[in-house]
């Protein structure tokens, strides 16, 4: 008889936090974060077919990074848990809380059920009448979920990319300055020796869920009309955005939270890292 | 829902398994008693259960497409409601109308509407025109149980195509019959109790190429022709200021005219009838 290894469910836990971890980390980032007119996503992705960021329902969008099959996947049956409850009840009665909690089920039962768990980060917005109303779930690969404040990055260095979001994101922006926001905090990681890089525009993918819309909101913004934006008072806005150049891009406080969440904090021993503990 | 307990709580495996984009195929796994020819029905005619809607006219123009329907339920000899409405938009480029028992085509038009938003959103693109058509009529194909026991629905399809060569012909129009169909239509078609008549008004004056102002306007005329002689479609209400639904399809997407835009033609085809009663 071959011989049985014990492992404690402690260390399986562990080990499978950190593949999971390991394998968000890889990918490329994506944020969303409310503006005046809605909820923006921005994600960076080399492809131009598969996509990132989709649409939900009404006023529900969807953003992920990690393995493409496996966000793939949860979106489905998004779409399908929302158009299901959309025509069995009525279209208003559809919610983004309804759906981060149906994926954190589903995610923290693949978490201890499975013998890998889905590197995945998600994010589910939902629009509301003001950005205030807005909300966004974060949704981690293991079941947790957490509501954000109205802006989240996700992916690999999400916390340096968080701590530029943080300090330049306000929820009153118009949609040119929140892209404007979005692709900074995205290409202040990654450059060469830790520095800023540039981020074409056939290299992100940018929707928005539009506040003024009646009916399905979700509408992608490609081509000469991201460009506009990317492109967009450039000369205007450089006065006012100057000051925010030299935001720090080293991880706040706040930005600790994208890779560690609630229901692993406790399992994670990372040396330097406990100084909130 | 209707798929076994999971006391990990996670979704079902037919809710993320990458399987079919059809929602309908989705909802006969998930929630069967939820597709209406999936109910067993007591035998008997049932055909005198339920209001009917009536008169649908569709009429394709330069450009796009035009569907109006007037606004009356009748149950026998009374009239059920008077200001029901019959056409909807199926998507962003795709106009649907019902006739027959009002409850069962209210219920396949709103399945219709989440099957194409729903495909759209699974696959990341809209099926072509002819791809809606196909899945409508395995619809209407579906209820033809109930149809048999006088329970019938056909539904009217029109809408722009996308895929035209030719964007003065992109206006198509398809119609069913209860055991599915579809059967393109060239020009114009109409369906229910009052379509004898609209289409004969339609035989007369249908011209290729009309604009799209035109062809709205000859709807409406068409629709007066069918209430004229029929009693279960509704001619324009202008003591309660009720008037057809008219829907456009064109490049630019769909559009419903305006109350005010709907009474302004009512009106119109009302005074010119009041000179000349045969249009």
């Amino acid at each position: 008889m071959a011989m049985q290894f014990y492992a404690s469910p402690e260390q399986i836990m562990r080990d499978r936090s950190e593949l999971a971890r390991k394998g968000i980390a890889r990918g490329r980032s994506a944020v969303v974060l409310s503006y005046a007119g809605g909820v923006l996503f921005v994600a960076e992705n080399l492809s131009s077919a598969l996509h990132k960021v989709s649409e939900i329902y009404d006023r529900i969008g969807f953003a992920a990074v990690g393995r493409y099959n496996e966000f793939e996947n949860l979106r489905r049956a998004g779409v399908r848990m929302a158009d299901l409850n959309g025509l069995s009840y009525d279209r208003r009665d559809v919610t983004g809380l309804g759906l981060a909690n149906a994926y954190a089920q589903t995610l923290g039962a693949i978490f201890t059920e499975q013998s890998k768990p889905f590197e995945v980060e998600i994010c589910v917005a939902e629009v509301g009448a003001t950005p205030e109303d807005d909300s966004l779930y974060r949704n981690t690969y293991d079941g947790s979920v957490t509501d954000e404040p109205g802006r989240m990055a996700m992916g690999g260095q999400a916390e340096a990319i968080a701590g530029v979001l943080k300090s330049n994101h306000r929820s009153d922006m118009s949609l040119g300055e929140a892209v404007k926001v979005a692709v900074q905090a995205l290409a202040s990681v990654g450059g060469e020796g830790g520095a800023a890089r540039a981020i074409a525009a056939n290299q992100l993918e940018v929707a928005v869920l539009d506040r003024n819309r009646v009916g399905r909101t979700f509408r992608r913004i490609t081509g000469g009309a991201l460009t506009a934006l990317l492109d967009g008072d450039a000369a205007g806005d450089a006065a006012s955005e100057a000051g925010r150049e030299k935001t720090p891009t080293t991880p706040t406080e706040e930005a600790h939270k994208p890779t560690t969440s609630a229901g692993s904090a406790d399992l994670e021993d990372k040396p330097g890292d406990k100084s909130g503990a | 829902m209707a798929a076994g307990f999971d006391p990990s709580g996670r979704l079902p495996d037919v809710f993320t398994n990458a399987g079919t984009s059809s929602f309908t195929t989705f909802l006969s796994r998930v929630a069967p008693e939820m597709l209406p020819g999936r109910r067993a029905l007591p035998p008997g005619m049932a055909a005198d259960l339920a209001p009917h809607a009536t008169t649908i006219v569709a009429i394709a123009a330069a450009g796009g497409v035009v569907m109006a329907g007037d606004r009356r339920a009748t149950m026998g000899n009374l009239i059920a409601q008077r200001d029901i409405e019959k056409v909807h938009p199926a998507d962003a480029y795709s106009l649907v109308g019902i006739a027959g028992t009002a409850g069962v085509g209210i219920e396949l038009m709103r399945l219709f509407q989440v099957e194409l938003e729903h495909y759209e959103k699974i696959e990341g693109a809209m099926l072509s025109l002819d791809g809606k058509a196909n899945r409508l009529a395995s619809m209407i194909r579906g209820n033809l149980g109930a149809a048999m026991q006088g329970l019938a629905v056909i539904p009217l399809f029109a809408g722009f195509d996308l895929a035209a060569k030719d964007p003065a012909r992109a206006g198509r129009i398809f119609s069913f019959d209860v055991t599915g169909g579809p059967y393109e239509e060239t020009g114009y078609d109409a369906i229910g109790s009052g379509s004898l008549f609209a289409k004969s008004a339609l035989k007369k004056r249908f011209r290729t190429g009309l604009s799209v102002d035109d062809a709205v306007r000859l709807a409406v005329e068409a629709l007066y022709d069918a209430a004229d002689d029929d009693t279960a479609t509704g001619g324009p209400d202008l003591s309660r200021r009720i008037f057809p639904v008219v829907m456009t399809a064109t490049a630019e997407g769909t559009y419903r005219l305006t109350d005010a835009e709907t009474a302004a033609i009512g009106e119109s085809v009302v005074a010119g009838r009041m000179e000349n009663p045969g249009g």
